[in-house]
């Protein structure tokens, strides 16, 4: 089918339930994790934007986080690591009349997917991007991730830490060129909720960065409660001063860290396309 | 018959002296082949223009040139062992006083002196190409006027250069007229009888498997470049937003390969086209595919490797990553272009296959196709529009991965009213959920083997020329070198090309080789791969020989006469013929 011959999604005019986007698959979160109100919050910003289920898609690629697809009633893709991004930003460029958001985790979308964070921020095209950073990679069992502090030494597999600073990801999606990007906390659902659904309506790519803790390998997140507080923005549409905003903050400012309209991109197409025209043509030209 | 081989050095521009001879013989009613073979260097660099011209279709190259033509003395050794050569051959050094290089002095080829350098330095800089095209053209026995018809088209964007270029062309034209030198290369022009067959299409490889892709249903392309497969998504791409699809360059192979995943998901027949380290790179998110079943295509243009190999030139040592690169057991499709006409047809069909099946397709190609220039018979087309089986009506719940007969199940697309589900690269059960549980992995194991093994695959899966008890088994390129050497056997010989790698039609080829008294599998790599993918499915009736020649240089049909010559000494002595 071509990518235009979809209708552009639905909005009814009828009150929507979170519950409705959930499926009955039980995660397999551990009790306690961060991950569940990311969950909640995603849901409640479809039913709040009124969104029918048919006409989302959530992908993800591997890790705790990138279960998440499976506990919706959304089409979804599971993945492989570090690939979400490529899969939802070609789903969106072929079904543009889709509501395409990749979620994961912070190995999977800033260690081996690293590079395709960067490109789709710079490519911008219109999805949203929700990274549930837990600073820790706890499907394999608790080794230090991208976001790590250099001195977290609770991993075997680096036992003196890392040594090497954590990755700043709001810092390198402004500078990846990014038009929106926000960071909630999985213990504040409703600021979380109201930056999933700025997300989702941004015309272009949209980073949501949400703290959510690893209450199994780094249980000493339990004082991010205390830590975190609101992003100071001098002028979150410009990214000179909002990079140095970026800069000065400790990593738990939340809210809207940078909000400036690029415009999506999507590929171009001539107006006048008869297909069958098109291929008569192509195929004259080889004749001699 | 004609080979014909051109080597300039620094822009010369040598590969469009072959495209216009090549187009000027076509519309004199010609054949024609044109490859090209490259240096490592972007610009500047040797370049090689290889032609070969016949009354009947010819798409490999033949034994020997009997003209070579070269502009560059000083690094063409370099082509040496690409530009057989022997004592019926003609060369032509294009300045007088050029030093002769050793190798052309050894072979015993008629050496002669042109200045064909002055020629164009009398009209203006440059046009060395275009005063050979008249040369070439002269002693082709093609007509000026067809000849300057197609220099005028060349040149129609390009005005202010076309008056100079009638002169160049001319110039040379002349040149040779008043050298009264026969060349014994002429093409029989005025002459050929009318009911002879001569060529509709001039075609480039890569063109034309992008055409055969889209024609079938492709409207989504990502890829990342890559010689020698850059060519196919150049033509592609503007030519696919027109048919209201795009093509997006992705900054890798990792994304290209999940970009078409998305848009198949999606609903969008999808493809990209990559060479062995792109396709090494891809080959998890090809098992992705297998697990999820999205449908999808990989065009591989096959160059030298290991690494980064000789990206430049063309060999088949692809086929054990395409056959064997995924993890786990996962039953996909391996298709082969046999030929430059037969690039449409294959990648048609490929994409077909990847959609109906619900699978990925692996169909290789390599740089002697994509990057040759053929004029040719108006080629079969694949003749069906992809389509998937799609989930009709909601049946709740939906089953995306049900157990069927057929092991397709119907797909549901987003934006369908409560089919949502997850397409999973987890061992999923038949709903889509994750599971570990034995018998759901063993179901859904079986469910993907059977798909792609009970499918009836027709009369496609290889191409069949002649009849005999010596049997040729070979697959992509090398194909055309077989049922080229075979028709110089004559009877008592046949060719079996293989379209279909995997899953290996065992029955079929069992029955096609029949009562063989000789086997020879021919194929251009080192490890023998094909030879080995065939033996792990299947013992022969016959004593076989195995011809595997690494690239860059071609397999030439003399070097298949050879073995057939020698068979019974050879099948006794050795089993593996390893640079005959």
């Amino acid at each position: 089918m071509s990518p235009t011959a979809k209708p552009l999604p639905k909005i009814k005019a009828i009150g929507k339930k979170a519950k409705e986007y959930k499926s009955e698959v039980k995660p397999i979160w551990c009790k306690g994790c961060g991950h569940y109100a990311v969950l909640a919050a995603l849901t409640k910003a479809l039913a709040q934007l009124e969104l029918e289920k048919e006409n989302v898609a959530v992908i993800s690629g591997i890790g705790c986080s990138s279960r998440l697809p499976t506990y919706t009633r959304l089409f979804g893709f599971h993945g492989v690591h570090g690939r979400a991004l490529p899969v939802a930003g070609g789903l969106k460029v072929a079904r543009p009349d889709l509501t395409v958001i990749a979620v994961g985790g912070d190995g999977d979308g800033f260690s081996i997917g690293g590079n395709h964070f960067l490109h789709a921020c710079r490519r911008n095209v219109n999805i949203t991007y929700i990274a549930m950073d837990n600073e820790v990679y706890g499907m394999t069992k608790g080794q230090a991730s991208p976001t790590s502090p250099s001195d977290w030494d609770q991993s075997k597999l680096t036992p003196h830490g890392t040594g090497v600073p954590a990755l700043q990801p709001a810092s390198l999606a402004l500078g990846s060129g990014a038009g929106f990007i926000a960071r909630g906390y999985f213990g504040d659902p409703r600021q979380l909720t109201d930056l999933i659904v700025q997300a989702i309506k941004y015309d272009g790519f949209s980073f949501v960065q949400a703290l959510s803790n690893c209450i199994t390998y780094v249980p000493e997140q339990k004082v991010w409660k205390q830590r975190v507080h609101e992003f100071e923005s001098q002028n979150n549409a410009d990214p000179i001063p909002t990079a140095a905003d970026i800069q000065r903050d400790d990593g738990f400012g939340l809210g809207v860290i940078h909000n400036a309209d690029h415009g999506a991109w999507m590929p171009e197409h001539p107006e006048t396309q008869d297909e069958k025209l098109e291929l008569e043509q192509m195929k004259s030209s080889f004749e001699l | 018959m004609s080979s014909i081989a051109i080597a300039g050095y620094g822009g010369t521009g040598v590969i469009t002296t072959g495209q216009l001879l090549l187009k000027s013989a076509a519309k004199s009613g010609f054949f024609g082949l044109a490859q090209r073979s490259f240096g490592p260097q972007i610009r500047g660099g040797e370049s090689l223009s290889l032609l070969r011209f016949s009354e009947q279709q010819v798409l490999s190259p033949d034994d020997y040139y009997d003209l070579v033509v070269l502009l560059d003395t000083d690094h063409v050794a370099r082509f040496r062992g690409e530009l057989p050569l022997n004592v019926d051959s003609t060369v032509i050094l294009g300045s007088i006083g050029a030093k002769v290089p050793d190798f052309v002095t050894e072979s015993g080829a008629q050496v002669v002196e042109y200045p064909l350098d002055d020629l164009s330095n009398e009209t203006a800089d440059g046009g060395e190409n275009i005063v050979v095209t008249g040369l070439v053209g002269y002693y082709l026995g093609l007509e000026l006027k067809v000849l300057v018809s197609i220099v005028q088209k060349h040149f129609a964007h390009k005005t202010e250069l076309l008056s100079k270029a009638e002169l160049w062309l001319a110039s040379g034209w002349e040149f040779a007229k008043t050298q009264k030198r026969s060349l014994n290369i002429s093409l029989d022009v005025g002459q050929s009888d009318k009911s002879a067959e001569s060529p509709d299409w001039v075609i480039n490889g890569s063109e034309v498997c992008g055409y055969g892709a889209l024609e079938a249903g492709v409207r989504f392309v990502a890829a990342y470049p890559i010689t020698p497969a850059s060519g196919i998504l150049e033509w592609m791409a503007p030519r696919l937003e027109r048919l209201g699809g795009s093509l997006i360059q992705a900054e890798d192979e990792l994304a290209s390969i999940n970009m078409i995943i998305g848009a198949s998901f999606g609903g969008v027949p999808s493809m990209t086209a990559t060479s062995g380290p792109g396709l090494a790179l891809m080959t998890e998110s090809i098992g992705l595919a297998v697990a999820s079943e999205t449908p999808l295509v990989v065009v591989n243009v096959m160059r030298g490797g290991p690494s980064t190999g000789i990206p430049t030139k063309s060999e088949q040592s692809d086929l054990n990553i395409a056959l064997h690169g995924l993890h786990g057991d996962a039953p996909h499709i391996v298709t082969a272009m046999l030929s430059i006409a037969d690039s449409a047809y294959t990648s048609g069909w490929s994409v077909w296959l990847a959609e109906h099946l619900q699978v990925p397709v692996i169909t290789l190609s390599d740089q002697s196709m994509a990057q040759s220039d053929a004029s040719i018979s108006e080629p079969t087309l694949w003749p069906e529009k992809a389509e998937r089986l799609y989930a009709a009506e909601a049946e709740t719940p939906y089953e995306r991965y049900a157990l069927t007969h057929s092991g397709i199940s119907p797909m549901a697309i987003p934006g369908e009213e409560d089919m949502m589900y997850t397409a999973d690269g987890l061992e999923h059960d038949i709903k889509g959920t994750p599971s570990a549980a034995t018998e759901v992995h063993q179901e859904q194991l079986a469910k993907r083997a059977k798909k792609l093994t009970q499918f009836d695959y027709g009369t496609d899966w290889a191409e069949i020329q002649g009849e005999g008890d010596k049997v040729i088994l070979c697959w992509g390129s090398v194909s055309q070198v077989a049922i080229d050497a075979q028709q110089r056997l004559g009877k008592g010989y046949k060719v079996i090309a293989l379209r279909l790698l995997a899953p290996l039609q065992v029955d079929a080829l069992r029955e096609a080789i029949g009562e063989a008294r000789q086997i020879l599998i021919v194929e251009q790599s080192h490890g023998a791969q094909f030879r080995a993918w065939l033996r792990a499915h299947m013992d022969f009736p016959c004593p076989h020989i195995s011809l595997a020649l690494p690239g860059p240089l071609p397999i030439r049909p003399r070097q298949i006469l050879k073995v057939f010559a020698q068979f019974e000494q050879l099948a006794t002595e050795v089993e593996h013929v390893a640079n005959c």
